[in-house]
């Protein structure tokens, strides 16, 4: 066996070539320009990630800015990021479901439901706001836990078992709301939470820093840990540019926010839930294991891992985070009524995880992409409404972006088999 | 490795990593396998030749524990076992290869190489760690993979074969099962995973070859055992047997096309001799 290194000019001698840069095909990123060519690189081979999404966003801000300059306006910002968290944590789930290559249809029906469920506890029957947004919780849980058991040990497709769900849960709905509607007093907790609760500057900009604190010391303890393995470290200098970027940008829209009411604790709440998700997606064994079943799940369940397990977990956080979500679009609403997580909550939530880059076909997507792509959505609900325009016309501009994110996917997709990148 | 090598590895220790007797196994009708027995020491590399239905599939299975014999004793390293499962067989130092690899498109040669067997710290992977782990397996295969972060999609036939028998080591078997590692590969990607081969036998593992082709049997193999209707037909010394012997012993007659051509080449050159 010869070692590579004695074959590269390059290295110097007697200086140990970290064991992951040894191979002499490797393309070595060094300079800023080397970084940027391997991006292009990427983005040919169709590795898009957020980067559609991302430009499409910035797109629609220019667009309804232009036509209606308060579409960016402090208000409307704060307001619109609050409209969005209840839809964007369900559509959390959905991102959930979909890693797997599965559906679940049924998230709006469910998300009513429980909401129901809080609302008669709570008002109807005067319990306490922790014992019904536990039982609305509980309710997602185990009808999560149920749709798991048809698909594992019955072996109804998704699809089926969701619509069935979507249709039975809107009539479970109807039939706890027998009175037609429960009004959510707006000095409840769960209210004041969703409608009136903003983080004091102090707070705001104290979280910021903790965050950028955080991301700054993952990402040096990832150095020190790769440099004593003998492997290459990340680049210090795009870390500290990385690092500047993320502290500026979120203590730029913490001021421009703050001009307003500031952050909301939902949005918050959204945000952290979809940090927690991304790290369990990326840094775990049970989101490896959630990719891998997405990707083959024969190769999955030869490598012993417990497939059924894992369908069991996704379905259940799918349904719950259904219930999180419907409980609290019906405490910003102060109202739950037989439209609850009718009509266009379902296909919002999914149109989002869609829009925001989560592949339809399994094994490809982030937690992230729940938030870019709800924000998108919620950004053309918004700018349609500053323009008086119908919701005829956002039916339609919304169905076009759904149409154009999976036509973009599907084009990716062929262009990393084209380019060899699965 | 020369052939002294093999005689003071095999000879010299001696150990028998795996070894069957008397295997039975019925499928309704169908006897599969009748008083089949396969021994395999340490640093060997033992061909499974046979043709199509000789019950090459249905004995690895077995060994792989996908199946249950009806009778018969599977000894690994000397003591008598049942195999439950591919995960007991896994347990017991028994690795496969399945043919059709059984590989995540999606995710890197890293999760790939310790998918369900993930390092960790608590609930969270030790991505690095795994990674020079990975490095290691990699070069004490003499593998060629540029990189161990990019998708297993984007490597060649011979390169995701590689990955795939990587993986079988890092459980540190005794025994790894080759399910026909050259059926789709083209001519240097074939020679990169008999080179595979070669390197496991350096490592003391025992290694059972199932292949359709003879040369690569005879190149890489130090033993032939040959399979034909379910029933040992013949074992072989791969340097004493000839492809005419193997193959009268595969289809368990002598008068077919490949005897005949090697008889008429043998008849002008007897004289020689």
């Amino acid at each position: 066996m010869t070692d590579l290194r004695e074959s590269d000019p390059t290295a110097a001698p007697g200086v140990p070539v970290a064991a992951d840069a040894a191979d002499e095909r490797l393309i070595r990123v060094v300079s800023p320009a080397d970084y940027l060519r391997q991006l292009w690189g990427q983005i040919k081979g169709g590795e898009l990630g957020m980067m559609p999404v991302v430009l499409g966003l910035i797109i629609i801000g220019t667009v309804f800015y232009l036509y209606e300059p308060t579409f960016l306006s402090s208000r409307s910002l704060v307001s619109m990021m609050l409209f969005a968290a209840p839809v964007g944590i369900i559509s959390l789930g959905i991102v959930i479901v979909l890693l797997l290559g599965e559906i679940d249809l049924s998230v709006g029906s469910v998300s009513g439901f429980a909401a129901a469920v809080m609302a008669v506890l709570l008002v109807d029957q005067g319990r306490s706001l922790w014992l019904a947004m536990g039982a609305a919780i509980l309710v997602g849980a185990v009808i999560g836990a149920f749709y798991a058991a048809l698909f594992v040990w019955v072996g109804v497709p998704s699809f089926v078992f969701s619509l069935a769900g979507l249709l039975a849960f809107e009539g479970a709905l109807l039939w706890v709301l027998s009175d037609g509607s429960i009004n959510v007093p707006r000095d409840s907790g769960i209210a004041e939470f969703a409608r009136n609760k903003f983080l004091t500057d102090g707070q705001a900009y104290l979280l910021v820093a903790v965050v950028t604190l955080a991301y700054l010391g993952s990402r040096l303890w990832a150095i020190r840990q790769r440099r004593a393995a003998g492997l290459t470290p990340p680049n210090l200098l795009g870390i500290i540019l990385k690092t500047a970027a993320l502290g500026l940008g979120l203590a730029w829209l913490t001021y421009y926010l703050g001009i307003a009411r500031g952050w909301g604790y939902l949005p918050v709440l959204f945000a952290a839930l979809v940090v927690l998700m991304d790290f369990l997606l990326r840094r775990t064994r049970w989101g490896r294991h959630l990719f891998a079943i997405g990707g083959n799940e024969e190769a999955a369940r030869r490598s012993g891992i417990r497939v059924g397990l894992v369908y069991c977990s996704a379905f259940v956080l799918c349904s719950a985070f259904a219930a999180l979500g419907g409980v609290l679009a019906a405490a910003q609403l102060t109202s739950v009524s037989q439209a609850s997580g009718t009509g266009d909550t379902n296909l919002t939530a999914i149109a989002a995880a869609v829009i925001g880059g989560t592949s339809l076909f399994g094994g490809r997507g982030s937690a992230y992409a729940a938030m870019l792509g709800i924000l998108v959505l919620q950004a053309i609900e918004s700018g349609l409404n500053l323009m008086n325009v119908d919701s005829d016309v956002r039916f339609i501009v919304t169905g076009g972006v759904l149409l154009l994110a999976v036509a973009i996917d599907s084009v990716a997709r062929r262009a990393r088999s084209s380019s060899g990148r699965g | 490795m020369t052939v002294t090598d093999y005689e003071t590895t095999v000879r010299g220790r001696a150990e028998r990593v795996l070894s069957l007797t008397g295997i039975n196994k019925r499928f309704g009708a169908v006897q599969a396998l009748t008083d089949v027995a396969l021994e395999v020491h340490a640093g060997e590399v033992v061909a499974l030749v046979g043709d199509n239905g000789a019950g090459k599939s249905t004995l690895v299975k077995t060994i792989a524990g996908v199946y249950q014999p009806d009778s018969g004793i599977i000894e690994v390293g000397g003591q008598a076992v049942s195999i439950s499962g591919p995960s007991a067989a896994q347990h017991l130092g028994i690795a496969t290869v399945f043919q059709d690899l059984a590989l995540c498109d999606n995710l890197d040669v890293v999760a790939n190489l310790f998918l369900g067997k993930e390092h960790h710290l608590g609930p969270v992977m030790n991505e690095v760690s795994m990674e020079k782990e990975a490095w290691r397996l990699l070069r004490s295969l003499s593998a060629k993979i540029p990189s161990v972060r990019i998708p297993v999609a984007s490597l060649s036939g011979g390169q995701r074969q590689t990955v795939a028998i990587a993986r079988s080591l890092v459980g540190e078997p005794r025994v790894v099962m080759l399910d026909e590692p050259t059926a789709a590969l083209g001519v240097a990607q074939t020679a990169e995973v008999l080179n595979l081969v070669e390197r496991l036998r350096e490592h003391g593992l025992g290694v059972i070859l199932v292949s359709h082709n003879m040369a690569d049997v005879q190149a890489v193999s130090d033993r032939i055992v040959v399979l034909r209707l379910g029933r040992n037909a013949a074992e072989f010394r791969t340097e004493e047997a000839t492809t005419d012997q193997l193959v009268a012993a595969i289809t368990g007659a002598s008068d077919n096309v490949v005897a005949a051509r090697a008889a008429r080449r043998a008849a002008p050159g007897e004289g020689e001799q």
